[in-house]
């Protein structure tokens, strides 16, 4: 997983290849997904880093979330799902026949668009995963619950009440104790779909601060509709529209020299 | 359009009228119908006073008053019925008397009503307490003292004698029936001489001694009691009362408001805490309360994880389609089947297929006498979980549905297998729409009598299914029902008038018992709807 690569970009042969040499985390070759006849994603391609923030933009309906659920396996739950190619995360194909799903998911972990927690304290709600694992001891768990709460930046709001229902917690609370409840089984990847989008604007810049400090240890890719997000976190960002990766590099790069002009367009709100 | 009519029409003010009129006529229905019971079943327990009517002819009558209605055909004329009780003196327990024809109305305060162990109340003047032959105490006032100086004895006397029957001759008849138990057996496999039998033989014999001992003492406690009553009825009638046969004497025409209410309450306890008496029109009917709630418990047992079950596999592991659907809308409809149909299908599946071979496996000593191959509380409570298990899943399978997939997915995110979510997340989550189901589960199969006609009630159980004898707890056996006893009691009973107060008393316990049930049950789920509070999103 530590073998230095250079990412290429996309498939589409007008764009040039962004090459970053950094060592890759996931990497995803010729990817395509099928929701029964209809494809939804199309020979993706790309390289995520490790220990960097990875977003994908796009206008609604292009695949970037079901890209993003590919990668901890999400999709298997949906009805008639085919994949085709393959997601390699640390060099082994997660697609393989072979692979304990539960096994994966324990080393990426998620958070949804809609803060999800479960109707439990909020204790409760960040021991899930480790309870899941097998952890027991009390004290053990009150530690993991603690790291994860100070990770994910709730633990000076909530210590005080982690014995009551998580639902209790305001909406951007919620959103932090899902970090902090995918945290706990400490994975590799953390993977984010909107993470945002139902939060208010300062409950945002808390939940980005949170990300720029999280991308030190966990690496994260992150969808959102909001340009403006991508280019404030992400080191990489990759423009998808209508199930393909148009064009994928330094987030900087692509924000002000797409090398396509579709990802142009869409920067400049032409459409989308 | 713009007629003040077309106007009302579109402002929708009649439609709110038409909705809350009708809420407003349920509402009455529903309440006119509490009203009635309740007025009716507690208006039972209350000491009326005891008129003594005169009439023109001559004739006297005693009695309460219990109904007052125009006399057909005549108008401005009422009649009353009263309720002169005597049975085994009159014939009949009422009397309708045209108020025409009254003379004179008194209440006397010295007269008695008495309840006792046979032929319903008496009503009439004490006059004298005989022992044996001899008079013991001679006028209203010196019996009235000496009868209630005796009645303790009376009573405790009874006790025995039930004690004497019931547990000791019961421990006997159960002990016997057991030998014999293990006789046929030995004899179905050839075996009728030798050590074992000799030693069954020789049990069988001590068991006799035993009983026999048990009957002489029966005996001796039975002509122990001479004492008896004389009273003198309304018409000069006199009756010969044995004091064993009193349970209570009291006066209300002489008895304080306090005395009333105090006399009330302990009707009230013993209504609820006794046994039967007469046919089930007289005494308690803690029997049938017993066995309604013991029924609804265990069919709350049998159904929550049957009905729970169900709907996860329909809702969280059957592949959704046109079957599934198919399934969906049968269960539904499964509710609506007549109830007497799941009845029929509990006596030929559950008692004969099913009890039949239990018997033929387990209980084949005791044939052709069936244990489960005959009607008893388990198949009533089996059969009732079967009416009800469609509620239960269609109140599961919504609660299921009104899980956010979010929070399913979020548990397998976190490396949690599906059982694993539906255990620790989704299981949880969906108990509230668990106890509703059951409530309304409970609540039906507390109310249904006609499958438990045919399924195991019977009009008067000799024993409880949970005594004192090993296993303890009988499934087998057959018991009462407060449905059932309220048919029995107001439709098969041999005095229908008299026995009328006693079915709206039954009505409105067993309504108390669902209601009482319900709460409980509602209340479970509001605890557990804090804990498992969904989220308001």
């Amino acid at each position: 997983m530590s073998s230095t690569v250079g990412i290429t970009a996309t498939l589409n042969p007008r764009a040039e290849t962004a090459t970053v040499m950094e060592p890759s985390m996931v990497e995803i070759d010729r990817l395509s997904l099928y929701y029964g006849d209809k494809r939804a994603l199309k020979d993706v391609s790309m390289s995520i880093p490790k220990h960097r923030i990875t977003a994908y933009i796009g206008p609604s309906g292009c695949g970037k979330s079901t890209l993003l659920r590919c990668i901890n396996r999400m999709n298997d739950l949906v009805d008639g799902v085919r994949i085709e190619g393959t997601v390699r995360i640390g060099g082994s194909d997660i697609y393989e026949r072979s692979v304990d799903v539960t096994e994966l998911r324990k080393r990426v972990g998620m958070v949804f668009q809609k803060s999800n927690p479960f109707p439990k304290t909020v204790f409760e709600n960040v021991a899930y995963g480790p309870r899941i694992l097998g952890v027991k001891n009390r004290s053990d768990l009150e530690g993991i619950v603690e790291r994860s709460l100070r990770g994910a930046a709730l633990w000076d709001e909530v210590n005080d009440r982690l014995h009551e229902s998580a639902l209790g917690l305001s909406g951007g609370q919620q959103q932090r104790l899902c970090i902090a409840r995918a945290i706990a089984v400490e994975p590799d990847v953390l993977l984010m779909d909107e993470p945002c989008s139902a939060l208010d604007p300062i409950a945002t810049a808390r939940i980005e601060e949170l990300m720029l400090e999280l991308k030190n240890s966990y690496t994260i890719v992150i969808v959102t509709h909001n340009m403006q997000q991508a280019g404030r976190v992400s080191d990489y960002t990759g423009f998808m529209l209508l199930g393909e990766l148009v064009e994928y590099g330094v987030t900087r790069e692509l924000f002000t020299n797409p090398k396509d002009s579709r990802t142009e367009d869409y920067i400049t709100g032409r459409f989308g | 359009m713009s007629t003040p009519l077309a106007k009302t029409l579109r402002g929708g003010e009649p439609f709110i009228w038409l909705t809350g009129g009708a809420l407003a006529i349920s509402l009455l229905l529903v309440a006119g119908l509490i009203g009635l019971i309740v007025v009716n079943g507690l208006g039972f327990f209350w000491p009326k006073d005891v008129v003594r009517l005169t009439l023109a002819d001559g004739r006297v009558l005693a009695g309460q008053v219990v109904d007052r209605e125009p006399v057909p055909g005549a108008a401005g004329q009422h009649r009353i019925k009263v309720k002169v009780a005597n049975r085994d003196l009159y014939g009949a327990d009422f009397q309708w008397v045209d108020e025409g024809e009254i003379v004179r109305r008194e209440y006397p305060p010295d007269i008695a009503v008495i309840e006792r162990t046979e032929w319903g109340l008496l009503i009439g003047m004490l006059r004298e307490l005989r022992q044996g032959d001899a008079v013991v105490a001679r006028g209203a006032d010196a019996t009235r003292d000496e009868l209630r100086r005796r009645l303790p004895e009376a009573a405790a006397l009874r006790r025995q004698i039930r004690d004497i029957e019931r547990r000791d001759i019961g421990a006997i008849n159960h002990a016997q029936e057991r030998l014999r138990l293990r006789l046929r057996g030995l004899e179905r496999r050839g075996i009728t001489s030798g050590p074992e039998v000799e030693q069954i033989g020789k049990e069988v014999a001590e068991l006799q001694a035993q009983y026999q001992a048990q009957a002489a003492r029966l005996t001796a406690l039975r002509a122990g009691q001479v004492g008896s009553v004389v009273v003198t009825s309304a018409g000069d009638k006199e009756k010969v009362l044995p004091l064993a046969q009193v349970i209570d004497v009291y006066f209300p025409n002489a008895m304080s408001g306090g005395a009333k209410v105090w006399h009330y309450l302990t009707r009230v306890w013993e209504f609820v805490s006794a046994e039967p008496r007469e046919s089930n029109t007289e005494g308690g009917v803690f029997p049938a309360i017993f066995g309604t709630v013991m029924m609804v418990v265990i069919m709350s047992i049998l159904v929550t994880p049957l009905g729970v079950l169900a709907a996860f596999y329909l809702r969280e592991y059957a592949k959704q389609g046109p079957f599934v659907s198919a399934v969906r809308i049968a269960v539904n409809n499964l509710a609506g089947v007549p109830s007497i149909v799941f009845g029929v299908f509990g006596v030929g599946f559950f008692i004969y297929f099913l009890g039949g071979s239990i018997d033929r496996l387990f209980y084949a000593d005791a044939l052709p006498t069936p244990t489960y191959g005959t009607g008893g509380i388990l198949w009533a409570s089996l059969t009732l979980a079967l009416l009800t298990v469609p509620v239960v899943i269609v109140a599961t399978e919504e609660g299921l549905a009104a899980i956010p997939r979010g929070m399913r997915e979020a548990s397998l995110a976190l490396s949690a297998t599906k059982l694993e979510t539906m255990a620790r997340v989704v299981l949880p989550a969906v108990m509230p729409s668990v106890l509703t189901g059951l409530i309304l589960a409970m609540a039906r199969a507390a109310g249904e009598v006609a499958p438990l006609m045919i399924t195991g009630v019977v009009k008067l159980a000799p024993s409880l299914p949970i005594d004192g004898f090993w296993p303890f707890v009988h499934l087998d056996r057959k018991f009462m029902h407060l449905g059932f006893h309220i048919y029995d009691v107001g439709f098969q009973s041999p005095n229908v008038d008299a026995a009328r107060p006693m079915v709206f008393a039954t009505t409105l316990l067993l309504l108390t018992i669902v209601v009482l049930l319900n709460l409980f049950a509602i209340s479970l789920r509001n605890r557990l709807r804090r804990r498992y509070a969904m989220s308001a999103v």
